[in-house]
Order: C-alpha cells, then structure tokens, then sequence
C-alpha cells in the first residue's frame, strides 16, 4: 500500500524495477552475438560450424559471388552509359544474397526486395530478363516458371506476402521455402512486423532476411532504432533471430541451411540480419554515398570483404587460382555482352500491352482504351 | 427456395464455393471461431476446418499481403477486413498488389483475391467503420468493384467475384444486412460482374444508385409515382467496371438522369458516370446530369449521422429539378 503513494518513476527505482528490465534487456541484446565461421583472413574461427560443403560446391558458391561482382561493375557502367535503367548496386552484399541463396531449393520462392537481383538471376532467371527489368520492360516481369516475384518496390510489402507463399506451402504440404529479403530500413516498416508475426503464429516456412548494410539510403541504422541488433526483434513475434557476419558466406550459408531445415520440419519462420556493407550508392540514380558516409568507413568495411575472405579461404584448401577467377571473369563478361545484346533485340514494349495485362477479360472502358491505342500504334 | 437476409445470402455463397472449389480460403480477424462479427462467416469453419477458415492476426496489412502470397501458392483467397474504414491499413496490399499482379508479372500471375468488406452508414458506429470508400477502390485499375443492393444479387454475385480471376472488392452495405429477407435458391448460380440491373422502369428521369442507396431511390420512385412521375431506377452492382450501355439506353429513354450515391461528392462514382454521360449521349439530355450525395466533409460523427446521409426527400427534391428545368 505504501507504493501507491509514490510517483511511478520512484515507484519503479523503489523497487529496483528499471534496473531488472533494463538489465534484462542488455541480457537478451548481447544474446545476438553476431555468427561467424570465418575472420576477414578467411581462417575458421567456429570449426564446429563449417559447414559440409564438398570442394566442387565451394568452387560454386566462389564462383557465383566473382560473377556477381562483375556483373555489378558492369551494370554500373552499362548504366552511366545509359544503356541500362533502375539500378541498385550490389557489391559488398555478396556473402549475404549468394550464399543464403545457396542454401535453397530451386522450388523455394523468392520475394526479392529491389536490390536482390542476383539471388533472382542464380534462382534461373536469364540475364537478359534482368536487364530489361532494369529498363522497365515487362518482359523483365515475366517469371515463367522461375520461382521468385519480381523485385519488390515497397520496403516491407514483401514480407507480409512471404507469410502467405509459406503458409500456402504448408497448407499444399510442400517440401519448400519461402524467403525474402529486405534492409535495415525494411524493419521500421509495419509490414515487416506484421509479416514476422503472421508468419510465426501459423508456423509458417518462411525466412526472412534483413540485410542490414547500416543505410537506410542516407539514415543510419542508430537513428532507424534503438534496438542494438535487428535480429532481436524477431523475440516479439516469438521467432527465432539470427545475427550473422555478412562478409562471411559460410557463416551466411549455415545459418540459411539451419532455418530452412527447421522450417521444413515445422519449426517456423526464422529472422536472420545479416551484418553486411554496400560499397556503392544505394541506386544509380543520383544517390551520392559521400553525403552520409565517410571514406574510412568504406575502407574498413572493404577490409571484410566477403571475395577476399572466401578466396583465401579457398587458396588455403588449394581450391582456388587466379586462373579460375580469371575465367570466371571472362564468362560473366561474355554472358553480360550476350544479354545486353538479347535485351537490345527483344521486341519494344507497348501501351497496348500494358492494357491487354490489366485483366483477364478487358472491360468495356479498356477494351475501347484499347481499340483507340491499336489505331494510334498502326499508324 | 429458401428466404434470406442478404448477410445469410453472402454466408451461403462461401458455403458453396468452399464446397465446390479446395483452393478457396476464408479468412479475417475473428472470422474462424467467432463466426465474424457481423456473422457472416458463421458456422463455416466448424464445417471446413481450420486450414480452410480460419482467424488472422489483427493486422489489416498483413491480411492483404497474406491473400497475395496465398493466391501465389494457387489459392482462392476470400479475407474479410472488418470494416471498409480499415481500408487504409490494407492499401498498399490492395492498390500497390493485388491490383498491379497480374499487370505486374506480364499476366504470368495472378491475383485471384476476394476482399469482402462490411461498409455504408446508417448504423451508427465509431469513426473510421461506415466509410464509403468505393470511390478510392473504383479509382484503381486493376480492381473490380462491387455492391450488391440485395440477397439475391449479394450470393451471385459473390460467387462470381470468387471464380473471377481477378481481385475484386466486395463490399457489403452494413445497413442491408439484416434489413429485409427475398428468395434466394440453395443451388449455385452466378450473377455477371459488370452488369447493372434495371430495378424500376420508368419514362420521366432517371435514377442510377448502388447499394443502399437502391431502396432509398425505389422509395423515392413511389413517391413520384403519386403524382404521375415515373422514374426508372438502376442498381449499378458493380461500381467498376461501370455498365454504360444500360445507361445510356436509359438515358436515351428518360433524357433525364440524377445520380444518387452515399459518399461525400467530390470526385467519386457520381462523378464519373456524369462524365460519362455527357461524352456519350449528351444529344439526349434535357437537362444537366445532377447529384445526390453527402456533403463534403469527412464521414460523419454517429449522433448527426442520418441528417448528413443523403434520403429519398433529396432525390425528389433533385428529380423535380431535372424535370422543371
């Protein structure tokens, strides 16, 4: 009875109150100690963890990040040459979007956010396609029978949608995943709170990425929130959160396999924040990075980089040479020079088309909006 | 055949489609166990189980973005927003997705999605329940609009909207719910979206109306009636598309038209049959397309609530305008 007379605040101190839930909260918050199997030398620092990838599997899984490292030196240049359109750089996020897709079945689905291209294009999506998505063709929308949405625009909309590919996986009793990336900024969003909780309450397979490059274009991710990890807001759903090195693709590639095997024993939807950096600006289309970060950050994130690390750790297993990167150089070239010349080829997109797709069956004011536009396109 | 209310014909047209079709999927906030809150849902999971009908999280958003992710997986989602003033909880679900899907992806998906709603004043609710809202989803291409004005219609055509491949907005007046009983058959049958229905026939003017706003324009009809007027009323059903051949032959008749609708005036579905209108058959006209509507504020306060919605004094009132003038 005596507490009822003091102020909450003295209330609260009174009874040491503030200090057990604050303490409890560094408790937690430390809990999500950042993973890492390997150090930016590329030596195993958790053997236990490594995970039991065979030699040609690691040669891959190289392979496919030297790929996408060029791929984005050259779709940056392709786009200051104007020859390609919307463009968000990707170097630097390699171990985060490679190496988690590395974990996943070719039937797992994919919600992509916009800068998630390369899991896209290593899930089956041709090249060509990626670049007309880049000139905003709707060609570049058409997935066929790839299993992936397009890139999705608004930040967290994708993580609602993931909740429902999982559960309809499970309610169809597939053997398959639903994943979808999005950044740090993603988990200011509703979405990604409502995605995370729905996917939890019907124990939904589902994974969810944050790939936290600590930008949310310019903001930093301690003025995005107080949290210290982003990974521990996966405890409000009730889920379980993952913080993962990711610079390290080993390390990314375990915590992936762990969730999706999880998931698919009915284990739920698992968050996992990557810690990862982008080196370029977040689009092509006048973001300049120098504004909101320094040079010495750069510097010191690209001592971490995700190549260097994975390929001393490859040349130490003597899985790695020059002239297999080199070749692997080479290929991506030629690939990037034969889609950009399909995507010049493929046919002009038309206002007549964009019609034709807004329905099943076109009502009256299209089906006349349409007439009207064959005849201008005729002449 | 069987005599029910309109909310037993919407839980009657779930019934069906449940049965006829695995891939259709019920869902909402307190739809499962609950029944929902208006009842619309009633009984149905008990019948189909838990994976067919089910409660969501209270989280409008992640229910629109559930029903995506859930028609991607092949199903036939019907979610339930529990009252259409939620609408912009789940506008990005509704505007930003399903209704870019197929347009999005090339026509390679599709978003075979069924948004039921409950909407439409009279039933003195709190803020942000009752608001007419079929303007902002009429707005948007991709999107089809519906409202059914009685039992009959409200089971046809919900089972069309579900079979339909594409989403469609299925608003429920809240007032019509429980306000009166016709036949409705057992069997399945359908109703063509798209399609208005002439509910009265006339020669003198004409009144086009949508939901509610149907029986407050038959009532007006009556009164004119009395002194020789004959109005003809049509129920658009479907807000969008719009039926604008059954306007104009109407309009071709009467040569006189007012519109009636609940919401506020500005902008609208009014609106954009006037314009319509007058691009197509203004030859025809006697006298300028005129409105009934609420006024232009935001949707009234509950106490004040059926002085501001418009009634069939209004419609007579506009009715004697277009004939005078």
């Amino acid at each position: 009875m005596k507490a009822r007379k003091l102020k909450y605040k003295e209330y609260l101190h009174a009874e040491g109150r503030v200090t057990i839930v604050k303490h409890n909260l560094e408790e937690i918050e430390n809990k999500f100690e950042m993973f890492q199997v390997l150090n930016e030398n590329g030596k195993v620092v958790d053997k236990e963890y490594e995970p039991d990838l065979s030699d040609d599997e690691l040669q891959e899984l190289m392979k496919r990040m030297v790929y996408t490292r060029v791929l984005d030196q050259r779709s940056i240049a392709l786009n200051r040459q104007g020859r390609l359109g919307f463009y968000a750089p990707t170097a630097g996020q390699e171990a985060s979007q490679i190496a988690s897709h590395f974990a996943l079945d070719k039937e797992d689905y994919l919600l992509p956010g916009y800068r998630d291209v390369p899991q896209m294009l290593w899930h089956g999506l041709p090249l060509y396609k990626a670049f007309l998505f880049s000139r905003g063709h709707y060609h570049g929308n058409q997935m066929d029978d790839v299993q992936t949405l397009s890139p999705q625009i608004i930040i967290g909309a994708q993580y609602v949608q993931a909740a429902g590919v999982a559960l309809g996986m499970k309610l169809k009793q597939k053997e398959n995943v639903a994943v979808t990336y999005t950044g740090d900024g993603g988990t200011s969003q509703g979405d990604f709170y409502e995605g995370i909780n729905f996917a939890g309450a019907y124990e939904a397979p589902a994974i969810f990425f944050v790939q936290n490059n600590f930008f949310a274009i310019s903001v930093p991710v301690d003025k995005q929130t107080r949290a210290k990890t982003l990974a521990q807001k996966a405890i409000a759903a009730g889920i379980e959160g993952f913080q993962v090195d990711g610079m390290d693709p080993l390390a990314v590639y375990a915590v992936t396999k762990y969730a999706r095997e999880k998931a698919l024993e009915g284990g739920g939807p698992t968050l996992i924040e990557t810690i990862t950096y982008r080196y370029g600006p977040h689009t092509m289309a006048g973001d300049d990075p120098t504004r909101y970060r320094t040079q010495d950050l750069d510097d010191e994130w690209e001592k971490r980089d995700p190549i260097v690390r994975f390929r001393a750790y490859l040349e130490d297993k003597g899985l790695w040479s020059e002239e297999k990167e080199n070749e692997i150089i080479e290929q991506a070239k030629d690939d990037i020079k034969q889609a950009i010349k399909d995507a010049d080829a493929h046919p002009k997109q038309k206002v007549t088309e964009l019609i034709e797709h807004m329905y099943e069956e076109l009502p009256q004011n299209l089906q006349e909006q349409l007439a009207e536009y064959r005849e201008k396109e005729s002449k | 055949m069987a005599q029910m209310t309109m909310i037993q014909a919407i839980t009657n047209a779930m019934h069906t489609e449940l049965k006829n079709d695995e891939n259709v999927l019920i869902f909402g906030e307190d739809v499962g166990q609950n029944g929902g809150v208006f009842r619309a849902t009633e009984g149905l999971q008990k019948e189909f189980g838990e994976d067919r009908v089910f409660d969501t999280p209270l989280g409008e958003s992640g229910i629109g973005g559930l029903s995506v992710g859930l028609a991607l997986q092949g199903f036939r989602p019907v979610p339930e927003i529990q009252f259409f003033g939620f609408l912009y909880e789940v506008m990005d679900s509704i505007s930003g997705q399903m209704a870019r899907m197929r347009y999005r992806s090339g026509g390679t998906n599709a978003a075979p999605i069924t948004v039921r709603s409950p909407f439409g004043g009279g039933v003195q609710t709190p803020e942000l329940h009752a608001d007419s809202l079929e303007g902002l989803m009429a707005q948007q291409p991709g999107l089809k609009v519906i409202i059914p004005s009685t039992p009959y219609d409200a089971k046809g055509l919900l089972i069309s909207a579900i079979r339909d491949n594409d989403p469609v907005i299925f608003l429920e007046h809240m007032k019509l719910y429980r306000s009166f009983r016709e036949e409705v058959p057992e069997e399945e049958y359908t109703i063509e979206i798209g399609k208005a229905d002439v509910k009265r026939e006339g020669t003198d003017v004409t009144f086009i109306a949508y939901g509610a706003m149907v029986h407050t324009s038959l009532k007006a009809a009556e009164v004119l009636a009395e002194d020789g007027i004959e109005a003809e009323v049509i129920d658009l059903r479907t807000v969008s598309p719009i039926d604008i051949d059954t306007i104009v032959e109407s309009v071709k008749k009467t040569n006189r038209v007012v519109v009636v609708q609940e919401a506020q005036r500005q902008a609208g579905i009014a609106a954009n049959i006037a314009a319509e209108i007058q691009e197509r058959a203004i030859l025809h006209l006697e006298a300028p397309v005129l409105r009934v509507t609420a006024p232009d504020t935001v949707y009234s306060f509950a106490a004040v609530e059926n002085d501001w919605l418009p009634d069939h004094t209004d419609i007579i009132e506009k009715a004697h305008e277009v004939l005078n003038f």
